[in-house]
């Protein structure tokens, strides 16, 4: 019994593979480079690009008239610095061309009867059209609109010394967000990040796996020697979870100092949930490995989990914005769980069992690719 | 008990029979040749004896394991070293040998890595990428490697294959002194002159075993008669012999046509009649040699696929 144990698992013998693995792995700087790399330039474009509350947005203004009022209250939206009024435009169809070919992020349209119902107290408004294809960049702006507006309108009124206080009660913003009206937040992009990023190192390392090794024809001398297919399989795992952790750290660090995103959650409990999350992926990668019959091969399939995981998992649009089956089909993403546990433990702080679902998703699929990698695993050259 | 005792293996890829009811012993401490044509099966039929093919039919036992049901123990005890070198490029010698140690659970590591790159020679060495080495060197620590947990049986596919004559020699002197101490040897191989530092050889072609025993034995069951023709203008008279029955093959060899065949009696009336066209043309018995025993093989199992 003891013997048929060892021959199935024996501690020296996975030791002697990650040892292997480690100083291949230090030996190939590129691909080690990649690996510390491409977090850090993700997180810094992806971040930043997302992330960044953008200024000097284009913004077209249809103004009726030319009164007073209009000017205080566009010239205190170009104070904000968000909106950069470099179109006037006659119309109203005109300015709508200008947002459908992109030129334009903002329509502001201040009504031909502006300057009289303020004179008048008549709840005067103005109208703010926002491209929200590109949802946080409009978000900023919008956020600042209506004190703005007021503040100017206050001012304007108070050189007139006539019913200030009226017109700041009933000054009427009209914001409509055009296009995509569910916006999704800042904060949401880099927790997101956090599980993307992962996934695109850890699949695609692992993807290679056991593929590098029938490439080079170093697989026929390692299946000729005595290792069993669960010490290959955690030899070729193992070493990437010491990856994953650094990257966590990475990104983890560049959120906190970087992105300034609020942390209110319990550390163990994200952690634990990476670590679930990460052993998911590297075990998918190496489920891949055993599939691919080359390097090439390897990495195709990794892109082609990669894309609808991308675009399923809540990433990159909001989940429930997606009909009934996509989110169906999202479920079979382990990166929809995990962006639903780092997005609840980083920003509305959850406990555990608030997630414990979504990390019972994951670890079964942890079981799961570990059944399918072993089981497609060829311990023969047949 | 024999080392290798396997009985009627076949293995198909595909619809192609590979290795077609190959039945083969070797005994302990023999080196035995395993000759035949590039794609014959000869690395087929290693493969399925250290455990990493399964065979579609047949049986056998390799070190007294079944090769079906303990290819995991029939792995430990035996030394295989493939034809392409499949230790790590990326990983220094040194640290490709510690990787077998451990695999291995040679203990300690450090004792046996450091034996081993002393009797390679190769302790100044031990820190250069594997990938760096020469043809022959890293044919000698593939064989390092595969010697390290001393096997009792070495499975070496085409080891000399791309060496210099130098290289080779050194080669075969180590396996002979491996098998003076009980080691037994299975060896795939082209050359002529390896197949004759054998004890025995066995021959495969198309995945038949067609030939086996010692080479004066293999040499004397193909029943072959060999004529060593002398004279002027030998390329007309090779012309000539070519296509005549009873000459099955006609080679030149520096000065002189060496002519095989199988039909004894027809060959003679042949050259008989050449000699008579071509004048100042002599003929003399000569030695079959191994060669024109594969040859002849060679030649008879294309007629056969066909």
């Amino acid at each position: 019994m003891k013997n048929g144990l060892k021959a199935v698992f024996s501690f020296a013998r996975l030791g002697a593979l990650l040892i292997k693995e480690f100083i291949q792995m230090r030996r190939d700087r590129i691909t080690f480079a990649m690996m510390l790399g491409v977090p850090l330039l993700q997180l810094v474009l992806f971040g930043f690009a997302i992330n960044n509350d953008p200024k000097s947005l284009p913004t077209a203004l249809v103004a009726m008239s030319n009164d007073q009022y209009t000017r205080a209250i566009v010239s205190a939206l170009q104070m904000t610095r968000y909106y950069r009024f470099d179109h006037v435009a006659e119309s109203a169809a005109e300015a709508e061309m200008l947002m459908a070919k992109g030129a334009v992020s903002f329509v502001v349209t201040i009504p031909a009867d502006f300057a009289r119902r303020v004179e008048r107290g008549d709840s005067p408004q103005i109208l703010i059209e926002a491209d929200a294809t590109d949802p946080a960049a409009a978000s900023g702006a919008i956020s600042t609109l209506g004190t703005v507006a007021s503040q100017a309108l206050l001012r304007a009124q108070g050189m007139q010394a006539t019913a200030a206080e009226t017109a700041k009660q009933q000054l009427r913003v009209v914001v409509h967000q055009r296009y995509n009206p569910e916006g999704i937040s800042q904060y949401n992009i880099v927790p997101g990040l956090l599980g993307v990023i992962l996934q695109m190192t850890m699949v695609m390392m692992t993807a290679m796996a056991l593929t590098r090794e029938t490439e080079r024809g170093t697989m026929e001398n390692l299946l000729a020697m005595p290792s069993s297919p669960t010490e290959i399989m955690l030899g070729k795992v193992l070493p990437f979870l010491v990856v994953g952790a650094v990257q966590v750290a990475v990104v983890l660090a560049a959120a906190k100092l970087l992105f300034g995103v609020p942390f209110v959650g319990s550390l163990t409990l994200l952690l634990s949930s990476v670590l679930v999350f990460v052993l998911s992926l590297v075990l998918l990668g190496y489920t891949i490995s055993t599939m691919a019959r080359s390097q090439m091969q390897a990495m195709q399939l990794t892109f082609f989990f990669f894309l609808p995981s991308l675009l399923l998992s809540g990433f990159m649009f909001p989940y429930r914005g997606m009909p009934g089956w996509a989110q169906i089909l999202g479920e079979i993403f382990p990166l929809t769980h995990f962006l639903r546990i780092t997005r609840a433990v980083m920003l509305k702080g959850a406990n555990f069992n608030a997630v414990a679902a979504e990390i019972g998703w994951l670890s079964v699929f942890v079981v799961l690719f570990a059944g399918v990698a072993l089981a497609r695993f060829r311990r023969t050259l047949d | 008990m024999n080392v290798i005792d396997v009985r009627g293996l076949v293995k198909r890829f595909g619809g192609k029979t590979v290795v077609d009811h190959v039945t083969m012993t070797v005994g302990e401490g023999e080196i035995v040749g395993f000759l035949g044509p590039n794609g014959s099966g000869k690395t087929t039929t290693i493969r399925i004896m250290c455990g990493l093919l399964t065979p579609d039919e047949g049986e056998g036992t390799v070190l007294g394991f079944d090769i079906r049901a303990d290819s995991l123990r029939i792995k430990r005890e035996v030394g295989y070293m493939t034809q392409k070198f499949s230790f790590y490029e990326d990983l220094t010698i040194g640290e490709n040998l510690e990787f077998v140690a451990r695999l291995y659970q040679l203990k300690p590591v450090e004792d046996y890595v450091s034996r081993t790159l002393r009797e390679l020679g190769l302790s100044t060495r031990r820190n250069q990428l594997a990938g760096t080495l020469s043809g022959g060197w890293k044919q000698r620590l593939a064989l390092a490697a595969c010697i390290m947990h001393k096997p009792k049986l070495l499975l070496l596919d085409e080891p000399t294959a791309g060496v210099d004559p130098k290289a080779r020699r050194e080669f075969w002197d180590e396996i002979h002194r491996l098998a003076g101490g009980g080691l037994t040897v299975l060896i795939s191989t082209h050359y002529m002159d390896e197949a004759e530092r054998c004890h025995r050889i066995s021959y495969i072609s198309y995945g038949k075993l067609l030939a086996t025993g010692t080479v004066d034995e293999v040499v004397e069951n193909a029943g072959l008669t060999t004529f060593v023709v002398q004279g002027p203008r030998l390329g007309r008279v090779a012309e000539a012999l070519e296509g005549r029955p009873g000459v099955d093959q006609v080679a030149p060899f520096g000065a002189t046509l060496h002519v095989v065949g199988s039909d004894k009696a027809a060959l003679e009336k042949a050259l008989a009649d050449v000699e008579k066209e071509h004048k100042g043309v002599t003929v003399t018995p000569g030695e079959t040699s191994l060669e024109d025993v594969f040859i002849q093989f060679m030649a008879g199992s294309k007629d056969n696929m066909a």
